[in-house]
């Protein structure tokens, strides 16, 4: 069984291992953790052609720079549009890459996107916590964030070549602008002004932005008395106001509880392209009916798992690749 | 027993509510809905989350709907709420010294009261195990007595520590993880509430009862003795 090591030679803050999240535990305070971006990290391990999405590092806006210290494995990047360099290979978006032993790996935020993904071939050999290993930013529990100095282990770690190249990243991974949510559940506590104020004006995004949220900024949300409702239960997507009229939108590592009333809770589909906007991005929030929801989930679904499908098919063999490459090669010297 | 509301929560959650009021009543109400759903294994439910005075439950809303999930809940009442969860008894050892309890003479102060009597009411108190909620192993006791409680403030502090006793309104909590809390901090104990086990790690049941009892700054461990 052949083994890869790596250590980090830099991470930025909110670098961490994350697998699909710990379901099951909110009953208990812990919420699913898991990657920001759930296709970006599903469409890391279809690429490098994992048949089940396990363990990957998630890389923020700060970056990181792995070193390989023996063995060799193949890794794809997915998730915003990170510049890329694999040994001497400089690229960016979504690739797929071999790392060697000596080599350096180096992840920088690029044109778009908060959040990216390495998935290697193999399995990162992790600690688990109720089942998972899908780092909690706030405690710590899960696998653990990346930092300088710490060193890990992909095992049964392989070199799969036919999957070496660029991947334009789908329509369905990008970012926009119109975020479709379902108002409520505690609407009833705002002034109703702000509920149409809330779907009908932008907000923008500030860099008080972690994996546990993100605070907006716009216009001011007016609560009616509502300083003291019970801490009611908060999903990814929550929209809470604070007692200053200040909006948050609670994302993967979100406290399971809150006494601050929620206007109004995103779609499922819709939560992560939001994790991928930045601060200083503007949003727009769309009302929907629940029925709408569930029919815009469902649609979203299909196109995700189509997705998925096809990125895990393989490139090309490398004989195809090599031939393909010589045929360009070819065209490229007949212009010289 | 008249049905509780139901409010739809994004496409995958449905949002089950016996009343606005933190009340032990209303809250039996909530653990006894909490347990028929889930032995009744209706179809597409993912988790459901109990807390004071609602409960939530999850769906996948590739296999469900709000209207279905509404429909197979409402058919499990009425409810017996004589059945509302755990019925452990847990002593846990805490630590009043003010130098480490840095709320405990406002506290005292804003109900008009000394610190030791203060102490006294807490210690009287038989407080139940009514929800878990924020962070993980946050467990919210209820049952604290009227006259030594205090609102949230109205700020939060930012990281407060693990094992700080603290109150707020009719609710006691001992901190598990570093958070930013508003909540007054009395006292410093030892208990860990997340245990050792990375498969079931919770040591309170929804339902159990806590008490306190009183130990002294050298009964704590080490590194919890320093301010």
């Amino acid at each position: 069984m052949k083994t890869a090591r790596f250590k980090v030679s830099f991470a930025g803050p909110l670098v961490s291992f994350q697998d699909k999240g710990r379901i099951g535990h909110l009953r208990f305070g812990v919420s699913s953790s898991g990657p920001m971006d759930r296709l970006a990290h599903r469409a890391a391990h279809a690429l490098v052609g994992n048949s089940n999405a396990g363990s990957a590092i998630e890389v923020s806006l700060g970056g990181l720079i792995l070193e390989c210290i023996s063995g060799e494995a193949t890794l794809a990047v997915a998730g915003g549009e990170f510049s890329v360099q694999c040994g001497a290979t400089k690229t960016s978006g979504w690739t797929t890459q071999t790392i060697h032993a000596g080599e350096k790996l180096t992840l920088r935020a690029g044109v778009w996107g908060s959040w990216s993904y390495i998935a290697f071939a193999g399995q990162l050999a992790l600690n688990k916590w109720l089942g998972s290993t899908s780092t909690h930013s706030m405690s710590g529990f899960g696998a653990g964030t990346l930092i300088g100095g710490v060193e890990f282990e992909v095992q049964k770690a392989e070199v799969r070549e036919a999957r070496v190249g660029d991947t334009p990243y789908p329509e369905v991974a990008g970012t926009t602008d119109t975020i479709r949510i379902v108002i409520g559940p505690q609407d009833q506590h705002f002034d109703p002004q702000s509920v149409d104020i809330f779907c009908k004006k932008l907000f923008k995004l500030t860099d008080a932005f972690d994996r546990m949220g993100v605070q907006l900024q716009g216009p001011e949300l007016v609560l009616k008395n509502a300083l003291s409702i019970p801490s009611e239960p908060i999903v990814r997507g929550s929209i809470q106001v604070s007692g200053d009229g200040i909006p948050t939108v609670l994302l993967a590592d979100h406290q399971t509880t809150g006494g601050y009333p929620k206007i109004a809770t995103v779609l499922s589909a819709d939560v992560d392209r939001l994790a991928q906007m930045r601060a200083h991005d503007v949003v727009r929030f769309k009302a929907v009916s629940a029925e709408d929801a569930i029919a815009a989930t469902r649609a979203h679904h299909a196109i995700c798992q189509a997705t998925i499908e096809k990125l895990a098919a393989p490139k090309a063999s490398l004989t195809e690749k090599l031939q393909n490459q010589n045929l360009i090669g070819g065209i490229v010297n007949a212009y010289d | 027993m008249t049905l509780p509301t139901f409010k739809s929560v994004a496409d995958h959650a449905l949002l089950i509510e016996f009343g606005t009021h933190v009340d032990d009543d209303l809250n039996k109400k909530v653990v006894a809905l909490d347990q028929v759903i889930s032995r009744a294994a209706i179809s597409g439910v993912v988790e459901t989350v109990p807390a004071l005075v609602n409960l939530l439950v999850i769906f996948d809303p590739m296999v469900t709907t709000h209207t279905m999930i509404q429909a197979a809940v409402s058919r499990l009442f009425p409810l017996d709420v004589t059945n509302h969860g755990g019925q452990a008894k847990h002593r846990v050892s805490v630590c009043y010294d003010t130098e480490l309890s840095p709320d405990l003479i406002c506290v005292a102060r804003a109900n008009d009261m000394s610190v030791n009597a203060l102490i006294a009411a807490h210690l009287s108190a038989e407080l139940r195990v009514s929800m878990y909620g924020f962070a993980p192993g946050f467990a919210y006791l209820s049952g604290l007595p009227q006259a030594i409680q205090v609102p949230r403030k109205p700020s939060a502090t930012r990281g407060v520590p693990t094992g700080r006793v603290m109150i707020a309104g009719p609710q006691c909590l001992i901190t598990t993880v570093v958070m930013p809390t508003g909540w007054s901090i009395i006292g410093r104990s030892p208990l860990q509430i997340i245990q050792d086990n990375p498969d079931d790690p919770f040591l309170f049941k929804v339902g159990d009862t806590v008490v306190f009892d009183r130990i002294e700054r050298a009964d704590l461990p080490i590194e919890l003795q320093s301010p």
